[in-house]
C-alpha cells in the first residue's frame, strides 16, 4: 500500500483522473476539468444539450413532456438508434459507413419480399435480411482491407448500389405492406412491458449495478487499490432506482415502455460491456486511436476493421426491419430521407469522435434521443421538416465543433 | 577492423549480447560492414553516429526486423539467430522505437497491456492496474495516474510508458532509439534517470542518441558507427564530446587527431580540438 502512495504522492494533482477515488462535489468538477483538458468529454455535453432542448420544447408546447408524447418518443428512437449504434462502431475505428440508410431500406425490402411474397415465416425473413446485411459488411471489409479503398468511398458506392437493389426488389408496386397481425408488426407497434415487469426490471437493474460495483470495489480494495465506497455505490444505485423508476412510472401512466425500446436498451448495454470489459473492445479503441500501435501490439487490425463493418451493416439491417415493422410496410422511401444522416448525426452528437478512438455505447442512445426530441418538439409546434433539418443541422455542427475543440485541447495538453 | 579501441570496456563481465562482424547491405548500399557490439548486464551502451551511419539498421537487426547478411549474434553465450520481432522478444530483447506507438485515447494501463491483456473470464482490470503501478513504481516513474489517458501525458512521460511497456515482457536487453529526441531539459533528465534505473535493475541497455551530453551523462561505453563501420569504442567516463564528434564526423586517423587534440589542449589549457564540421554537426 505504501508504494502506491508514493506513486500518487509524486504528483498528487493528477490523481484526479482516478474515477474510483473518493471525492466530493469539487472533486467531481476537477475530474470534469481534467477530462476536458485531456480531450475526453464523455457524455456531459449531450446530457446538458438534452436538458436545454427539453426545457425549450416544454416551454413552447406543454404536451412535449406528456406521458403520451414521451412513450412515442421512446419508441420512435429505436430504429435509427440501433443504426446509430452500428455507426458508432465504424467511427470508433476511425472509419465511416454512409450506406446505413440504404442497407436498412434494403433489409426492410428483403424482409417484406421473403415474408409477404415468398410466404416465409417473419422471423426467418428477418434472419435472411440480417444475414444479407452481414454479408454486405463482409464485402465492404474485403474491399477496404485488400484494396485499401477509403471506407467513405466504398460505402458511398454502397449507398447508391443498395438503394438500387432495394427499388429493384420492391418492383413496380414500389411498396409491400406487412400484415398488421404479424408478430413483427405487433412487436413494433403494440407490445409494451406490463407495469409490474417494468418495475421489476428497473429494480433488477439497480441491484445488478450495485452488485457489479461492489464486486469491483472489493476486488480493488483487497488488491490495495483505491475503490469506491459502499455508500457511494448504494447512492448510485438508489439514484438509478428512483430516477428510472420515476421515468417508468411516468410512461406507465400512458401505454408504458415498448418492448422495442427494451431491445434497444439491451443492445446498448451489451455494446457497453463489450467496449469496456473485453479485449475486443480495447482493440477497437486501439485501432481507432493508433493503427500502427495496434498492429505492433499484435492486434489483427484487418479483422477488427472487418468486424466493425459487419456489426455496422448488421445493426443497420435490424434498425431497418424495425422501422418497416413500425410502418407495417416496406416501400421505396424505407431507409431514405434523413435516416442515413440522422443515424450518423446521432452517433456524433452523442459524443463519438469523428477522428476515431473515442465513443461509447451510450453515445448512440443519447444522440438519438436528442434528434428525436427536436423532431418531436417541432412536429408538435406544427413546423414542417424544413425547420427540423435546420435545427438538427445546427446541433450536429455544434457537436462536431465541440469534438474538434476537444481534440485540439487534447493535442495541446499532450505536449504540456 | 581499422577502428581502434582506445578505452577498454567499463565492465569486465562476460557480455550478455555480443555482435561480431555484422554486415548488412540493401542492394548496393552497404548499411553495415563488419560491425562489432557488446552489451553486458547492467551496462548502458550508447550507439552514436552521423545520419545514415547505420544505427537504426543495427537496431533492426537486433530486433528481428532485418536479417544480417553475415556475422554472428551471441546472446547469453549462445549463438542465436533473430528471424522475427517475436523471436527477439522471446530471447529477451525489447526495442522502443522512436515513434513510441502508443494509443493516445487509451490510458496508461491499457497501453501497457495492449495486445497482451490479462484476463480471467473477462479482462482482469485489477491485476493489470496492480502490475502497472508496481512497474512504474519500480522505475520511480513520474506518471500522474495510471488511469490518465496518454493524451494527457508529456513527451517524457510517454517515453516512460513506452519503456515500461517494453519491460512487461521481462527482457534482458532493452534498445532505445533516440529516447531523448524532441524532449525538453526536465523531461530529458527524467528519461535519463529512468535509463539509470534500468541499469540498476540489471538490464543491458543500448541507447541511440545524437546528443553528446546525454550520452556522456548516462552511458558506460560509447560505440561510434561511421558509414556503417565501427569507428571506436570509448569509456563514457573519460571521453570528451570533442573526441566523440571527431570519431563521428570521421577524421581519417582517429588516434592521431585525438592525440593532437590533447596535445593542443595541454598547451593552450583549453579544449580546442573540435573541427569546424564537428561544431556544425552538434
Ligand atoms: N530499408 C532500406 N532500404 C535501403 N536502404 C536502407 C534501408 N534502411 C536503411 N538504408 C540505408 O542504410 C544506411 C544506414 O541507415 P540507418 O537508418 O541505419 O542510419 P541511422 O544511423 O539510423 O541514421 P539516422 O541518424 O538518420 O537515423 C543509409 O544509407 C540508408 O539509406
Ligand atoms: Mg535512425
Amino acid at each position: 500500500m505504501s508504494d502506491l502512495d508514493t506513486v500518487e504522492a509524486v504528483a498528487p494533482a493528477a490523481a484526479e483522473f482516478d474515477p474510483d477515488r473518493p471525492r466530493g462535489f469539487r472533486g467531481t468538477l476537477t475530474v470534469l476539468g481534467e477530462r476536458f483538458r485531456g480531450g475526453d468529454l464523455g457524455v456531459a455535453p449531450v446530457v446538458a444539450g438534452l436538458i436545454v432542448i427539453w426545457t425549450v420544447m416544454q416551454s413552447l408546447n406543454p404536451i412535449f413532456l406528456s406521458s403520451t408524447n414521451l412513450v412515442n418518443l421512446a419508441i420512435e428512437c429505436v430504429p435509427v438508434g440501433i443504426i446509430a449504434l452500428g455507426v458508432m462502431f465504424m467511427l470508433l475505428v476511425g472509419q465511416i459507413d454512409l450506406s446505413v440508410g440504404s442497407i436498412s431500406g434494403l433489409s426492410a425490402a428483403v424482409t417484406a419480399v421473403l415474408f409477404v411474397d415468398q410466404g416465409l415465416s417473419p422471423w426467418l425473413a428477418v434472419a435472411g435480411a440480417v444475414l444479407l446485411a452481414c454479408l454486405i459488411g463482409w464485402l465492404y471489409a474485403q474491399v477496404f482491407n485488400r484494396l485499401g479503398v477509403p471506407s467513405f468511398v466504398i460505402t458511398l458506392a454502397g449507398l447508391l448500389g443498395f438503394l438500387g437493389v432495394q427499388l429493384w426488389m420492391l418492383g413496380a408496386k414500389g411498396s409491400i405492406n406487412l400484415p398488421f397481425d404479424s408478430g413483427l408488426v405487433t412487436f413494433a407497434q403494440l407490445q409494451f412491458v406490463p407495469p409490474w415487469l417494468s418495475y421489476a426490471l428497473v429494480a433488477a437493474g439497480a441491484v445488478a449495478l450495485f452488485a457489479s460495483g461492489y464486486a469491483r470495489a472489493s476486488a480493488r480494495r483487497s488488491a490495495g487499490l483505491p475503490a469506491t465506497s459502499t455508500q457511494a455505490l448504494l447512492l448510485r444505485s438508489a439514484v438509478l432506482l428512483v430516477g428510472l423508476g420515476a421515468a417508468v412510472w411516468y410512461l406507465n401512466r400512458d401505454r408504458g415502455v415498448g418492448w422495442m425500446f427494451v431491445l434497444f436498451l439491451g443492445l446498448v448495454l451489451v455494446t457497453h460491456y463489450v467496449l469496456s470489459r473485453t479485449k475486443y473492445g480495447k482493440s477497437l479503441y486501439a485501432v481507432g486511436g493508433n493503427v500502427e500501435a495496434a498492429r505492433r501490439a499484435g492486434i489483427n487490425v484487418k479483422a477488427i476493421y472487418a468486424s466493425a463493418f459487419m456489426l455496422c451493416t448488421t445493426l443497420a439491417a435490424i434498425g431497418g426491419v424495425l422501422a418497416a415493422a413500425r410502418l407495417a410496410a416496406a416501400n421505396q422511401s424505407s431507409g431514405g430521407g434523413d435516416v442515413n444522416l440522422n443515424a450518423i448525426a446521432a452517433a456524433v452528437i452523442g459524443g463519438t469522435s469523428l477522428f476515431g478512438g473515442r465513443g461509447s455505447a451510450f453515445a448512440a442512445l443519447l444522440g438519438i434521443v436528442v434528434i428525436q426530441s427536436i423532431s418531436s418538439g417541432l412536429t408538435l409546434l406544427n413546423l414542417d421538416s424544413s425547420y427540423r433539418f435546420m435545427v438538427t443541422g445546427a446541433v450536429l455542427l455544434l457537436a462536431v465543433a465541440l469534438d474538434s475543440v476537444a481534440r485540439r485541447s487534447r493535442a495541446s495538453s499532450g505536449r504540456a | 577492423m581499422t577502428a581502434s579501441s582506445v578505452s577498454p570496456a567499463a565492465t569486465m563481465t562476460a557480455p550478455l549480447l555480443s555482435l561480431r562482424g555484422i554486415t548488412k547491405s540493401f542492394g548496393a548500399v552497404a548499411a553495415l560492414t563488419d560491425v562489432d557490439l557488446d552489451v553486458a548486464a547492467g551496462e548502458v551502451v550508447a550507439l552514436v553516429g552521423d545520419n545514415g551511419a547505420g544505427k537504426s539498421t543495427l537496431v533492426k537487426v537486433l530486433s528481428g526486423v532485418h536479417a544480417p547478411d553475415s556475422g554472428t549474434i551471441t546472446f547469453e553465450s549462445e549463438e542465436v539467430s533473430i528471424p522475427s520481432p517475436a523471436a527477439a522478444q522471446q530471447l529477451g530483447i525489447a526495442t522502443v522505437f522512436q515513434d513510441l506507438a502508443l494509443c493516445e485515447n487509451l490510458n496508461v494501463i491499457e497501453n501497457l497491456f495492449l495486445g497482451r491483456e490479462l484476463r480471467g473470464h473477462r479482462l482482469d482490470d485489477v491485476r493489470m492496474e496492480v502490475r502497472s503501478r508496481e512497474l512504474l513504481q519500480q522505475l520511480s516513474a513520474k506518471i500522474p495516474s495510471v488511469r490518465a489517458p496518454i493524451a494527457a501525458l508529456s513527451g517524457g512521460q510517454r517515453q516512460t510508458v513506452a519503456i515500461a511497456r517494453s519491460l512487461l515482457g521481462d527482457p534482458k536487453v532493452i534498445i532505445l532509439d533516440e529516447p531523448t529526441a524532441a524532449l525538453g531539459v526536465a523531461q530529458t533528465a527524467e528519461v535519463l534517470n529512468l535509463i539509470d534505473r534500468l541499469r540498476e535493475r540489471g538490464h543491458g541497455v543500448i541507447m541511440i542518441s545524437h546528443n553528446m551530453a546525454d550520452v556522456t551523462a548516462v552511458a558506460d561505453r560509447v560505440v561510434v558507427l561511421r558509414l556503417g563501420r565501427n569507428n571506436g569504442v570509448f569509456d563514457a567516463e573519460t571521453v570528451t564530446a570533442e573526441e566523440l564528434v571527431t570519431a563521428i564526423t570521421g577524421a581519417s586517423d582517429n588516434a592521431v587527431t585525438r592525440r593532437s587534440a590533447r596535445r593542443r589542449r595541454g598547451a593552450a589549457g583549453a579544449p580546442a580540438g573540435v573541427t569546424k564540421e564537428g561544431t556544425d554537426d552538434e
